[in-house]
């Protein structure tokens, strides 16, 4: 079985006479969890947007789990899950009822979202809150519950976009638990975060500036590389050369 | 994948249904509406206060006045005398006087003859309200003018709304006003909603194609558009006694293309509006004002500058409005307002074809 699961080779975005991606290549391994860094402009929700089948690259070519993003964003869109930023659940409807309006759109049959809805709400300790409307529960849960609906069709590679902002430190820890156990579980994670404490976490990180990827190694070495005692100095370092303001 | 867009639509009947507030609202307004203007908001003209100058009381002056006194639309407040007019009319006791000449018999015989002759009766009028005052003054012509001359030079009949009631008048334009409300403005701001929360994006990740997350939307927003359809035959019919004597499935086939014209057109603001309140604000004074103003619903078409004319073209209220009109007071078949509903049906295509494409424009 192939060992990558997202190959990007040269992959380019514009704008107009803007080049919000330019020529990024790198490769991500199944079941790694994959930090991808980068100031505000850098362009890390352009090309992740390019990865999960939204928008066309401009020139360059890749794959996620094996389908082209030029040509099979709609085979991307199924094989792939996705959380944002902001959170992503209807509060006017209960848990359960979130739980069935993603199953049904990745096409899950009664019995199976049954089967999984059961499962996910015990792993969460949530079995209570079933019918619970989604405004009502706390910020974290709330976030754990997106992740959990996220990946109730078992995706191959799961984009996390800023998936803790706004989070206090407790529940971001939890939330990066359950993160482990999914790359565990084989589930490849591709990350957006600001948090640098939180790319220590990471397998590997890869950190954008202007357009590019800078730097990519695991944590340990590109600490290493720069010769600095943390992510943050790294990223620091990193961005002090950028051309893009904010 | 029918079962994913069947999720979708049970999600939205969801969010419509928790939302008891606006659902109370949608249910409402149409009732609010039609009572307030089937029986408060009226054009007609009823109770005019009217005094009488008669220096000379014969039994053809009697009779003219008794004719305005036991006619519904005037309240006959006694007889005055020529120095009170003024005052009276200034105090607003009284919006019209009816002054009829000394020697009054004489002449008439003299007219009824063909003689030439000044003319016999005097009317009045407060005119401060212009549109009483026009309307309240052919009324007494006419009940009047039996007296003066025996045989009138016309005989006017009124066709498909004798009694002339505003109420006809208003359902159709009502009808207009309501569908734009519910389909447009609810549509729009639902989906502007799910933009500005963050859920599009999500959706937009998942493989369901746009144009499904579009099309469940508006099924919910069709069903409850459908049922406030029928609450405004029942009342129009029940309450306000509007004929349609055309028969309703004519009006029915007409109000549903209309309802999915105002789907569209939610469509389209939604592809423009980037936030709720925009959503609103476009809904509410790009598309209701010019709708209330220029469709024909309070004003006639036919009275404005032609600069007006040509903006309310675009209206599709007016088409709508026009057609129902005559179907339902008229009584016409729906082919016979084959024009209306052509030019309906093509704003519809247009509408959705460019919203769609917006719409998916903007993915990219």
């Amino acid at each position: 079985m192939n060992d990558i699961i997202i190959s990007v080779r040269e992959l380019t975005k514009c704008f107009g006479d803007f080049t919000a991606v330019n020529r990024i290549s790198f490769d991500v391994r199944r079941g790694e969890i994959f930090g991808f860094l980068g100031a505000n402009g850098a362009g890390k929700t352009t090309a992740m947007r390019m990865l999960c089948g939204l928008s066309y690259p401009t020139s360059g070519s890749g794959t996620v789990a094996g389908y082209d993003v030029m040509r099979e964003g709609e085979q991307i869109k199924r094989h792939i899950g996705y959380m944002s930023q902001r959170f992503s659940l209807y509060n006017d409807l209960t848990v359960e009822e979130n739980i069935n309006l993603f199953a049904g759109i990745y096409g899950l049959s009664k019995a199976e979202t049954e089967e999984r809805t059961t499962e996910l709400l015990e792993r969460l300790n949530f079995s209570s809150e079933r019918k619970t409307l989604v405004g009502s529960l706390p910020l974290g849960w709330k976030q754990k519950l997106s992740f959990a609906i996220a990946t109730i069709h078992r995706p191959e590679v799961v984009f996390l976009d800023e998936p803790t902002g706004g989070v206090d430190p407790v529940t971001r820890r939890q939330f990066w638990e359950m993160i482990y156990e999914a790359a565990a579980g084989g589930t490849t994670i591709f990350v957006t975060t600001h948090y640098m404490d939180e790319a220590e976490y990471c397998s590997r990180v890869s950190i954008m500036v202007d357009g590019e990827v800078r730097a990519l190694d695991t944590p340990a070495r590109l600490k290493q590389q720069f010769v600095v005692e943390s992510m943050d100095e790294v990223f620091r370092t990193l961005a002090r050369g950028a051309q893009r303001g904010e | 994948m029918k079962n994913n867009f069947l999720s979708f639509v049970k999600k939205e009947s969801l969010h419509i249904l928790r939302d008891k507030r606006t659902m109370l609202i949608v249910m409402l307004i149409p009732v609010v509406l039609m009572v307030l203007f089937g029986f408060a908001i009226s054009t007609e003209v009823n109770n005019v206060n009217v005094a009488v100058v008669a220096p000379d009381r014969t039994d053809s002056v009697r009779d003219a006045v008794n004719r305005l006194a036991t006619n519904e639309y005037f309240t006959f407040k006694g007889y005055i005398s020529p120095e009170e007019i003024d005052s009276k009319l200034r105090s607003g006791e009284v919006s019209a006087v009816v002054c009829f000449a000394s020697d009054f018999d004489r002449r008439v015989v003299q007219i009824s003859a063909g003689v030439p002759s000044t003319p016999v009766t005097q009317l009045i009028v407060d005119a401060a309200n212009v549109n009483t005052a026009g309307v309240a003054t052919a009324y007494m012509q006419g009940v009047l003018l039996g007296t003066a001359s025996q045989q009138s030079m016309f005989e006017t009949r009124m066709l498909f709304n004798p009694q002339m009631k505003s109420a006809y008048n208003f359902v159709p334009g009502l009808m207009g006003l309501i569908f734009i409300l519910v389909c447009a403005m609810m549509t729009s701001v639902s989906i502007v909603r799910e933009k500005e929360v963050g859920t599009m994006e999500v959706l937009l990740v998942s493989p369901v194609r746009p144009v499904k997350i579009i099309f469940a939307k508006m099924i919910p927003y069709f069903a409850i558009s459908c049922i406030v359809l029928t609450l405004i035959l029942l009342l129009a019919r029940y309450l306000l006694d509007v004929p349609m004597t055309g028969g309703v499935s004519g009006i029915v086939a007409l109000s549903l293309l209309y309802l999915v014209l105002s789907l569209s057109l939610g469509l389209f603001v939604s592809t423009i509006a980037t936030t709720q309140v925009a959503a609103l604000l476009i809904s509410a004074m790009v598309m209701m004002l010019p709708m209330l103003m220029l469709s024909g619903m309070l004003f006639p078409i036919e009275n404005m500058p032609k600069f007006f004319q040509w903006v309310s073209c675009i209206i599709p209220a007016r088409w709508f409005i026009d057609a129902t009109r005559k179907m339902m007071i008229q009584g016409v078949s729906i082919s016979v307002v084959w024009q209306d509903v052509a030019i309906l049906s093509a704003m519809t295509v247009v509408l959705i074809t460019v919203s769609l494409k917006k719409f998916n424009d903007k993915l990219e």
